[in-house]
């Protein structure tokens, strides 16, 4: 693709580097990267994506902005609150750069819908709050031999992982969906805002570095860090020979919608 | 005594202690919400009554995280 003068200059400092260049930008505004969730993590992750030019967003997510999703779901505003989140994501989008195609789902990924969606692009963001979905996104992924960059936070901690077909995938750190029953209390919920950035745009850096080849993925090591002390550790693995998903002889052949309990703050 | 790692620091632990052990003197409420790596090989749940840690062994407790709205 021919550069106008304008995106020589909106994407200078990524064609200034010199493992990106032209070239590499060039890959990004060719990439389509599938968000799903457009919340804690989605947020901060589709605003760098839009920034960074990539061509095709897609975002999932059935739900709405309610009031308390903006103290860290920094895609969103105030004037926001009830309307629907990839709505909402999309309008920001294309305030902060038109050369970004934004496709909306407001539906739920789901066992039926996943392989369909997934298909049309080349990453997937997994920016879920919940298991069932966070197992779902990896399963797709594993059958559909498609990337993706697992996120979870809670309280004030973090984890990440890439994953790309013959890396351990999610399963083979976290076998099943840990047992609805297994949740403690809702007092041990919460997340510290700026978490959901920390980690967010550190799956950013991921998918860029995947759409541009350039660096080494997190894959085979999943990324912890707790900001209370902020350290930061990675820890090695590697693909576990009986997972129920991407070993040679897989149990999960089919996708699942796992049963999801709920831990909502009630409203007095 | 032996001398393992937990989550990369030091720990002195009682010779032949198992996984289930670890957990409690490690204070983790939860072991459902806990997956756990020995020395690079993750331990099934049901092992963990029967894993037996020695000397210089490297034990990763890898915690299931959500999006902090909803624990599960």
């Amino acid at each position: 693709m021919d550069f106008t003068e304008d995106q020589i200059q909106r994407y200078s400092r990524h064609i200034l580097l010199q493992d990106v260049g032209v070239e590499g930008q060039e890959k990004i505004n060719n990439g389509k990267v599938l968000i799903v969730g457009a919340g804690g993590l989605g947020a901060p992750i589709a605003l760098y994506l839009a920034a960074a030019g990539v061509g095709t967003i897609g975002i999932i997510d059935g739900d709405v902005v309610d009031l308390s999703n903006l103290q860290r779901q920094v895609i969103h505003f105030t004037p926001d609150v009830n309307k629907p989140k990839v709505i909402s994501a999309k309008e920001k989008i294309n305030l902060l750069n038109p050369d970004v195609n934004v496709i909306t789902y407001q539906e739920l990924l789901t066992a039926e819908n996943a392989l369909e969606i997934i298909k049309d692009y080349d990453f997937v963001v997994d920016g879920t709050d919940n298991f069932p979905v966070k197992f779902l996104i990896n399963d797709a992924c594993v059958i559909a031999k498609k990337p993706f960059t697992h996120g979870g936070i809670l309280r004030f901690e973090g984890q990440t992982l890439t994953y790309v077909p013959g890396a351990a995938c999610y399963r083979c750190l976290f076998h099943s969906p840990p047992p609805p029953n297994a949740v403690p209390t809702c007092s041990q919920a919460g997340v510290l805002g700026a978490i959901a950035g920390m980690l967010g745009t550190i799956q950013a850096a991921e998918v860029l570095k995947y759409l541009t080849g350039v660096g080494e993925l997190l894959t085979n090591r999943l990324l912890t860090f707790n900001a209370k002390t902020m350290d930061f550790r990675t820890i090695n693995t590697k693909p576990t020979h009986n997972c129920p998903v991407c070993s040679t002889h897989p149990t999960v052949t089919h996708l699942v919608d796992y049963e999801q309990a709920v831990c909502e703050i009630k409203r007095k | 005594m032996s001398q393992i790692k937990v989550n990369g620091k030091e720990q002195t632990i009682q010779e032949l202690m198992t996984l289930s052990e670890l957990l409690v003197i490690n204070n983790v409420a939860e072991p459902s919400m806990v997956s756990i790596q020995v020395n690079g090989t993750f331990v099934v749940r049901e092992d963990y009554d029967t894993t037996k840690l020695s000397e210089n062994d490297e034990v990763d407790f890898l915690y299931f995280m959500g999006g902090g709205s909803k624990l599960y």
